[in-house]
């Protein structure tokens, strides 16, 4: 079966610091991964590369089956593949809503259609109930907790229906409750068949939801296997720990 | 309180404002008919339309473009040249030259408005400038089409003395309904909405899937042309154009301060800037003589703007009274948003 991410060595240098070092792993359809690391070892940045926010030094990258040439966050988002950001990121000024709508791909003719049409709103406000967050659909996103700011950017992810989420830390910064709501959503969306790869320091949260987990260090995967196994991978503890 | 519910923010008040714009526009010349009176009435509506066509770039996409006289330069020279080379005649006639220069220069403007905006923030607005100073130095140096520094005059309409101003009047007012309506069209279009996700966060839009390169252009263009169309009529009604005077960065900061002023995230906002700062203007420049002497006070009222009204006129009055209306219902209703809810557009990242 063939993957459904493969990158192949990805490299990506900031001045004198190499944030991915010839970085190769696959994600297969269906998985449910973890990228996991100390911290600056290169998942934020593995992120950035993939979706096409920052070019990459070297490397390859190939999505449902393809390689794409010159990744582009508009395009691979027409292609399926969405993300979230480590600091979550909403549309401040736009309503909940329209935070939602935005968020799928059509047509550059359908630019000339109603700002928020009939259908779009039903379908977004069925998400936003299922989020929790229908009370507010109308007040301008910026004035949303942190934590519903992290539900909505979540929220407004899938209304673009993508085969693979990246979803980056997205228990940071939240409570409790939010982290089992968020974690209630994953396996939610995960049964309904999409795929992700989640960037997560939370250990106890990695462990129990994800498998492959894939262990970066100094931009570049050290292990790679079911939870279990990588926590007693000699390389991971020594990564861990320091040198 | 429920006659204030969220249903009411369907405003039914859509058709009743325009009927109630266009008919004032219709009115306004004869009730105010007078020669001084009539010639302040072409430029309020002439800044009122210039600045909701910035608004397009400026305030919906939150692109800090300040180089538009550039375009309004063009359709006074396009004007010019039209009707003193081309032969297109006198009276009614140089009016019909309005629509296919505003058509032409939208077009026109593509290729520079895609380098223009692969740039933001800083680079954008100076890069813009500099667009406008390069046509600038072409309107001075293109001798053989533009007369170099002498300018052009354009023929005097044998419009009878009386109501000379009228047609000019009309021409900006049909241009400023145009204007407003595209406006209105492009907000409530999800064209819009695209472009406000690019001022909140342009890289998240584009992860999103938003075309924003198009939307971009699109906004950019439709500006350009509006405000050549403008510049046109504007080019007749004062039959001379010179490079200095038709290409003013002045222009386009007026325009701009005026958006300012009356809200850059609404749809009447331009227009209530115009309608203030429009005639104020022209009364310092009657009552001081027409000096440079308003550029301080544009100053001063940038800066009451930017610290006092940082929305403008028009959201700041509307933000006040949904607040006054969400502290009312927080009284009955406990469950609402947390206190940082006051902050309508977050602490941005
Ligand atoms: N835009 C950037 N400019 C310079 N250095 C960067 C940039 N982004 C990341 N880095 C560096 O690259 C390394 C990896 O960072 P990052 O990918 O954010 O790590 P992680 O997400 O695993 O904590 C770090 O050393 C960081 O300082
Ligand atoms: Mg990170």
């Amino acid at each position: 079966m063939s993957a459904l991410l493969a990158v192949e060595g990805l490299t990506k240098t900031f001045g004198g610091i190499v944030a991915l070092d010839q970085c190769s792993f696959e994600i297969a359809p269906g998985s449910l991964a973890a990228l996991i690391g100390p911290n600056g070892s290169g998942k934020t940045t593995a992120f950035n590369v993939i979706t096409g926010y920052q070019p990459a030094d070297a490397g390859r990258l190939s999505f449902g089956g393809r390689v794409v040439r010159r990744p582009d966050p508009c395009r691979l988002q027409r292609l399926g593949m969405a993300r979230t950001f480590q600091q979550a990121r909403v549309f401040p000024g736009l309503s909940v809503l329209e935070n939602v709508v935005l968020a799928h791909h059509q047509p550059w003719h359908a630019l000339l259609r109603r700002r928020v049409s009939v259908t779009d709103r039903r379908r977004a406000e069925d998400l936003l109930g299922e989020f929790g967050l229908a009370a507010h659909s109308h007040v301008p996103a910026g004035m949303l907790s942190y934590g519903q700011r992290k539900l909505l950017e979540f929220a407004s992810v899938l209304m673009g229906e993508p085969t693979l989420i990246l979803l980056d830390e997205p228990t940071a910064g939240v409570n409790p409750v939010m982290v089992d709501t968020i974690e209630h959503h994953i396996r939610r969306c995960h049964g309904e068949g999409v795929s992700f790869l989640i960037v997560e320091h939370e250990m106890s949260f990695v462990m129990r939801l994800c498998d492959p987990v894939i262990v970066l260090d100094r931009g570049r995967p050290i292990a790679c296997g079911a939870p279990q196994e990588v926590q007693n991978d000699r390389s991971v503890l020594d990564a861990y720990l320091g040198d | 309180m429920t006659w204030l519910g969220r249903e009411s923010r369907t405003r039914p008040g859509g058709a009743l404002q325009a009927f109630a714009f266009l008919g004032a526009l219709a009115v306004l010349p004869v009730v105010m008919g007078r020669h001084w009176q009539v010639n302040l009435l072409v430029f309020t509506l002439m800044y009122a339309g210039l600045a909701s066509a910035w608004n397009l770039v400026g305030g919906y996409a939150g692109y800090a473009a300040l180089g538009h006289g550039a375009f309004f330069g063009i359709g006074a020279y396009a004007m010019a040249i039209g009707t003193t080379h081309l032969g297109v005649g006198t009276g009614y006639r140089p009016f019909l030259l309005v629509l296919p220069i505003a058509v032409g220069t939208a077009l026109a403007v593509v290729p520079i408005a895609r380098l223009l905006l692969r740039t933001r923030a800083a680079t954008f607005a100076v890069l813009s400038i500099t667009v406008m100073f390069m046509v600038q130095t072409f309107a001075y140096n293109i001798r053989s089409l533009t007369h170099g520094s002498q300018g052009i005059a354009v023929p005097v309409p044998p419009f009878p003395f009386t109501t000379f101003e009228r047609p000019f009047y009309y021409a900006m007012a049909i241009l400023l309904a145009l204007t407003v309506a595209v406006c209105w069209a492009v907000r409530s279009s999800q064209l819009g909405l695209a472009l406000n996700a690019v001022r909140d966060d342009e890289d998240r839009a584009r992860g999103l899937g938003v075309q924003t390169e198009l939307v971009k252009l699109i906004a950019f263009s439709l500006s350009a042309g509006l405000t050549a169309a403008f510049g046109a009529v504007w080019a007749y009604y004062i039959s001379y154009v010179f490079p200095g005077f038709a290409i003013d960065p002045l222009l386009s900061l007026g325009a701009i301060l005026m958006a300012f002023l009356g809200g850059r995230h609404t749809l009447w906002g331009p227009v209530v800037g115009a309608a203030l700062i429009v005639p104020a203007q022209q009364y310092f420049a009657y009552r001081y003589g027409a000096s440079h002497l308003y550029l301080i006070a544009y100053a001063a009222l940038f800066l009451i703007v930017i610290y006092l009204l940082p929305d403008g006129i028009l959201p700041s009055t509307t933000q006040r009274l949904n607040r006054l209306r969400t502290r009312s219902r927080a009284r009955t209703t406990p469950d609402l948003l947390p206190m940082e809810a006051l902050n309508p557009r977050g602490e941005s990242e």
